[in-house]
């Protein structure tokens, strides 16, 4: 699936989006197989309650199931207007 | 509905009469601008950046909701992206309805949940720091009055 992060997040990975092959059943399974790989990774997803996420450009929770998911976001919580 | 997602910067005072003409319906349109505020003196830009498609959903599914929630004629959402020099224009939104009533509370609505539900986030870059904008619990907080 693609995995894009915005804003801090993309800035602590250090990429803006990359194709992940995984088998993680929800956004939180995924997650720890991220900060699994690297210190940047294990860093950018210490505090989940700074972070959201959205399944397929549509807000969502950690604990949603990844089935049928194309693309994950993580980003901080919005301040637009 | 109208909705537009662009780098460039656009005129508040042209858009607001271009959206306002010709509407034998309307007895009400109200209109706010988002503008970059230097609050401490030191900003030399603000960079906003944005989640495309996402955002051009998020924005329409806030305007249809408060479509549902007014009775409103028209619907003009305006967001810019990119650096953003200090007093430019950021936003804007305008609703038009036959009473201000229902004008008024569409663009306040609007305007508090583009805040927290609209994918930008701001980074304030001034000489010595870059510094992304801290969402407020108060954004949050205000969601739930609606």
């Amino acid at each position: 699936m693609n995995v894009v992060y915005f804003a801090w997040v993309r800035e602590r990975i250090g990429i803006p989006q990359e194709t992940v092959e995984t088998d993680a059943a929800t956004v939180n399974d995924l997650i720890a197989e991220l900060r699994a790989r690297e210190p940047r990774y294990d860093a950018a997803f210490a505090d989940i309650t700074a972070l959201r996420v959205a399944l397929d450009q549509e807000l969502s929770d950690f604990d949603s199931p990844l089935a049928g998911v194309r693309e994950v976001a993580f980003f901080p919580p919005m301040t637009g207007g | 509905m109208t909705v537009r997602v662009q780098a460039d910067p656009f005129d508040a005072g042209a858009e607001l009469n271009r959206f306002a003409q010709g509407r034998g319906d309307v007895g009400a349109v109200v209109s706010f601008t988002g503008v970059v505020r230097d609050t401490h003196g030191s900003l030399r830009e603000m960079l906003i950046e944005h989640y495309p498609g996402m955002t051009e959903k998020a924005i329409s599914a806030i305007a249809d909701e408060a479509r549902t929630r007014w009775d409103l004629a028209d619907v003009l959402v305006i967001h810019r992206y990119g650096p953003l020099a200090v007093g430019a224009p950021i936003m804007m939104v305008a609703t038009a309805a036959a009473h201000r009533a229902a004008a008024f509370a569409a663009a306040d609505f609007l305007m508090d949940y583009l805040k927290s539900r609209a994918p930008f986030w701001k980074k304030e870059i001034t000489a010595e720091a870059e510094t992304w904008v801290a969402a407020k619990d108060a954004d949050e907080d205000a969601l739930k009055r609606w």
